[in-house]
């Protein structure tokens, strides 16, 4: 059965206005059951207005091992933050 | 994890900041392991959970009650799935876990052992079973391993009106005619010991101090955050008063307010007992377990076809393009 259907994560709009957001997996046989059971299992009460389905092997994820040096450009650019910046008190809506 | 200190280091560096672990992490083997048995143990439960419910579905007294707990053992249903995802980001599969469970070598809570004779005990059960199952999941929505905390959240989001339809079912019994008012005692009468024993062993090894290795482990892995003892007496503590309202007496005849504590002081459910149920020797360990296997086996077809229509429509999609 689940060994052989694959892997769906499941991803949620709650509101209009809102992102989709992860909210677990399941296993389907294929995309449109993913959606059914997706619905049945994670908005029985209303949690969504949309949902994607998307098979857990087509994502590419960043490795943790080399998370601090596939992250690095962005640590040493402070000066990509607006406190970053000295502006005087009085300058208005900055 | 293969073991280098240098990453044992990172993890318990984790731990110790109260940070999640999360899937691909570097983990200790025996973390994993330990994991892996007790969320595969959690999700068997939900799912055989919902057999002794189950059993009165066609039977509910009115409309209403039935389509409550229709709602009630699907939640149980998506528990049951929500936990074996969370275990299969640990490299397992689901298909591995059912089978361990179908071949009894991985348990489920023992409560779901006992026969739901009456009416009232669907009340009981969300009342008290539930609730224990509330006291003990609270605190592992803040443990250290990531899907399985956030599957917590989630699980205990729906668990407050399992518990909620049980009382009001149960006051519905206590106020009704003697004979429901009767039936409601009995229930909790049987019910009582079993709950308080979903807590497992007591922590204290023969009265001594040391707690038992197995807890002093979890929780310096950040998964268990208090110990068996302490959660039953919180559970004791928020339903003693819970059975005044309804009317009924806890069948503790040594139950009783302690001032010095600030607990209630209790009589502990019967040890021998629980671990001959964990064992098997239940009431209804058998029929348990032959239910999960055939319903599964019954369910084969179903699974077959929407296997079958799906490959249809690849291959149609295939010839089209
Ligand atoms: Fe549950
Ligand atoms: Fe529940």
């Amino acid at each position: 059965m689940s060994g052989m259907w694959p892997l769906w994560e499941v991803f949620i709009r709650a509101r209009r206005g809102m992102s989709h957001i992860h909210v677990g997996s399941l296993h389907a046989p294929d995309a449109e059951m993913a959606l059914r059971h997706a619905r049945d299992v994670y908005t029985r009460r209303g949690e969504g207005v949309s949902i994607w389905v998307v098979p857990s092997s087509q994502i590419t994820a960043s490795s943790p091992d080399e998370k601090d040096a596939f992250f690095d450009p962005a640590a040493d650019k402070i000066y990509r933050h607006p406190t970053f910046y000295d502006v005087p008190a009085d300058a208005p809506h900055l | 994890m293969d073991g280098s200190d240098e990453q044992e280091a990172a993890f318990y560096a984790i731990i110790d900041a109260d940070g999640r672990i999360e899937p691909r992490d570097d983990m200790p083997e025996a973390y994993r392991r330990s994991l892996v048995r007790q969320i595969a143990q959690h999700a068997h439960s939900e799912i055989i959970g919902m057999q002794p419910e189950g059993n009165w579905i066609s039977r509910a007294p009115s409309l209403r009650r039935k389509a409550i707990l229709l709602a009630k053992v699907q939640d149980e249903a998506g528990h049951g799935l929500y936990l074996y995802a969370a275990a299969e980001t640990l490299g397992v599969s689901r298909d591995e876990l059912l089978d361990k469970l179908h071949t009894r070598r991985q348990k489920y809570s023992s409560i779901f052992n006992y026969p739901t004779l009456t009416w009232a005990d669907v009340g009981a059960i969300g009342w008290l079973v539930d609730g224990a199952a509330i006291t003990n999941q609270i605190p592992l929505t803040r443990c250290s391993y990531g899907p399985y905390a956030r599957a917590m959240v989630r699980i205990c989001k729906e668990e407050s009106f399992h518990q909620r339809q049980g009382f009001e079912a149960l006051l519905a019994l206590t106020r009704g005619t003697p004979e429901q008012k009767a039936m409601a005692q009995d229930a909790l009468n049987r019910w009582w010991y079993p709950s308080l024993a979903m807590f497992g062993p007591p922590d204290t090894e023969g009265g001594g101090a040391k707690r038992s290795t197995h807890t002093e482990q979890s929780m310096r892995w950040g998964i268990k955050r208090f110990s068996n003892d302490e959660l039953r007496q919180r559970f004791v503590d928020m339903t003693v008063p819970q059975a005044d309202v309804l009317g009924l007496r806890m069948p503790d005849p040594d139950l009783r307010w302690n001032d010095e504590r600030g607990h209630y002081d209790f009589t502990p459910p019967d040890w021998d007992e629980l671990f001959a149920v964990i064992n098997g020797d239940g009431p209804c360990n058998a029929q348990r377990i032959e239910h999960r296997v055939s319903a599964h086996h019954e369910g084969q077809w179903v699974r077959d076809a929407a296997s079958a229509y799906a490959a249809k429509r690849q291959r149609h999609l295939e010839g089209v393009a």
